[in-house]
């Protein structure tokens, strides 16, 4: 009796531990977001994006950091699309069981998390140091190299899923195993692949690290993309350090923005995976 | 009818004129992918030779970096990196296995999967965003709260007072730690919970046949079935905190030199790359830089392919 009575009191104990535990994440996420929220919520409006980053004490917005933001994430997804969906077929169909692709997947792997600022550096040594200046294209390449791991491991996921059925249908028709993959397979798997490319969207859109010294960034707007250019987590890196009350409150702005940019694509990446899914 | 040919001797069956080409594009691109990695450690190894020349082993022990004198040694920002790191694993790994227990074992169906989703999408929030919370909201609380009360009740010269030193900005070793810890606790409780998962219903459902509490099967089965896994989740935690440059290089202080204290600012090999990089002084500052790079590459890449190895071809 003495003894079930320690083990309901064991078991009791740490379900509590365990509960206390997740009230506790989640309230310090729930404190994080709220105060972004409550921070950047009150600085939003149009100038915010019809403006260009001001000098401090003067108003303006954040216009020429997001246009960078989006011209070097839309360069760096398609590199990244492009690779990363071809790696990871070669991966599913082709390679994947030979040696050279058990390589290939374990260090697409590493990549996955590897820490973003040394790819900074190599890309600094790849395209800034031999050209002899910061581009907005080398920070393209730079997020391109962080976004390809995640399409490639993706789309080997959801080829992977794909019946073999399909594809010997395909072959029973005399078509070849290119034009299978091409016009059947990835057809099928049209909903997955794009949400491979939205995770990947979803993750170099706040990348800062490899953009510091890649594209630098820039305090006007600039449509030229061989100079350095702006991008919104550097603005918000230069201006939650400076000394500047304005420059700080553009800051969260630019944080609530890039906050709720991942959140949605995250969220729409996770419904079309779920329809895909389904079907 | 469409013209598929399937049989017409001799000739050439539609999309067969792609085949070797789309092929080999498949082949280069996965080989990419694996340049792109060599890339990163050759690129690192020739940007930082002139320091490792020039300072030999002791760039590794020397924890002076001074670049008016152009000496450079790593130790400090090397030591801050895995005091940090280790501290966060230490705060976020108990956390992060009673979350993923929850959700798996004790969670009303209801709520499992909003919560189990909340944790996933919180886990992809830009590293700036908690930097930023760290710096404006958790710093000045943490002084003012925390700091200052422990810095006025340590008597002079105690153990406490050794540990608990520092300047009273909030801005240090430990509150980076805590908002690492903040940053890998959702990635790792997402990952553990797909781990828990795996383990087939039927073992769990023989335990508590046998009449086992929820503690026992959790202590006694489920994590015995995952061990390996654990500790593979483990090492990406670690792989993750060790490499985190933005949240860090906000609220670290970013002195160089080894931290006297719990509560003295600090450095990490990250947060120095992305302080001093851009504004390099000259040749020697950026190949100090490059090294230190280097350093941080084989680290991580240690630690990434053993949790690699130990997690098998799981997907996280």
């Amino acid at each position: 009796m003495n003894r079930a009575l320690r083990r309901r009191i064991v078991n009791g104990l740490f379900v509590t531990a365990c509960s206390a535990a997740t009230l506790l994440a989640l309230g310090a996420l729930a404190l994080i977001l709220w105060s972004l929220v409550g921070k950047g919520i009150g600085g939003l409006d149009l100038a915010v994006f019809t403006q260009d980053q001001p000098a401090p004490g003067s108003p303006g917005g954040l216009r020429n950091a997001i246009a960078g933001s989006l011209m070097m994430c839309g360069i760096a997804m398609v590199i990244a699309v492009v690779v990363g969906i071809l790696a990871g077929t070669w991966l599913a169909e082709y390679g994947g069981r030979t040696p050279y692709g058990h390589v290939v997947r374990f260090l697409n792997d590493v990549l996955l998390s590897a820490p973003s600022i040394l790819v900074g550096l190599f890309v600094y040594e790849l395209l800034v140091r031999p050209f002899h200046g910061f581009s907005g294209y080398a920070g393209a390449v730079a997020l391109a190299f962080l976004a390809t791991p995640i399409v490639t491991r993706t789309t080997e996921d959801i080829l992977n899923l794909q019946p073999n059925t399909l594809r010997e249908a395909g072959m029973a028709l005399g078509a070849s195993r290119a034009f299978v993959i091409r016009k059947i397979i990835w057809r099928a798997a049209g909903a997955g692949l794009l949400t491979g490319g939205l995770l990947g969207f979803a993750r170099i859109s706040g990348e800062t690290a490899p953009l510091l010294f890649t594209s630098l960034g820039n305090q006007f707007f600039n449509a030229n993309m061989t100079q350095p250019t702006a991008s919104l987590p550097t603005t918000i890196f230069q201006f939650a350090l400076s000394a500047y009350d304005d420059w700080q409150r553009l800051a969260w702005v630019g944080a609530l923005l890039i906050a709720a940019a991942v959140l949605t694509i995250n969220i729409i990446g996770r419904f079309l995976a779920r329809e895909t899914h389904r079907s | 009818m469409t013209s598929v040919a399937i049989d017409r001797p001799g000739g050439k069956t539609r999309g067969t004129g792609g085949e070797s080409f789309f092929r080999a594009a498949c082949l280069a691109a996965a080989t990419l992918l694996m340049a792109a990695l060599a890339g990163v450690m050759v690129s690192l190894a020739i940007g930082g030779w002139p320091a490792f020349r020039q300072f030999g082993f002791g760039f590794l022990t020397s924890s002076e970096w001074n670049p008016v004198t152009e000496v450079y040694g790593a130790a400090g920002p090397i030591v801050g990196t895995l005091i940090t790191s280790f501290l966060a694993l230490a705060v976020a790994l108990p956390l992060a296995i009673g979350v993923a227990v929850f959700l798996v074992e004790f969670c009303p169906r209801a709520f499992a999967r909003p919560v189990a989703v909340a944790v996933e999408l919180l886990a992809g929030i830009p590293s700036i965003v908690y930097g930023m919370w760290g710096l404006f909201v958790l710093a000045p609380w943490f002084a003012e709260h925390v700091q200052l009360p422990l810095i006025m009740n340590a008597e002079p010269g105690s153990l406490m007072d050794r540990l608990f030193s520092g300047i009273p900005n909030g801005a240090n070793i430990f509150t980076a730690s805590l908002i690492l810890a903040i940053m890998i606790l959702p990635y790792m409780s997402a990952v553990f919970r797909e781990l828990f998962l795996t383990v087939p219903a039927q073992v769990r459902e023989a335990a508590y046949g046998l009449g086992c509490t929820p503690f026992e099967v959790v202590r006694s089965v489920v994590i015995p079935y995952v061990r390996k896994g654990m500790v593979g989740v483990i090492m990406l935690g670690l792989g993750r905190a060790l490499g985190e440059t933005m949240a860090v290089t906000f609220i670290i202080g970013n002195a160089h030199g080894f931290p006297k204290s719990l509560f003295d600012s600090g450095s990490t090999i990250a947060s120095t790359i992305a302080n001093e990089f851009a504004e390099a002084t000259g040749e020697m500052h950026t190949a100090a830089l490059m090294a230190l790079g280097l350093v941080l590459f084989v680290i991580t890449f240690s630690v990434l392919a053993i949790a690699r190895l130990l997690l098998g071809g799981r997907k996280y």
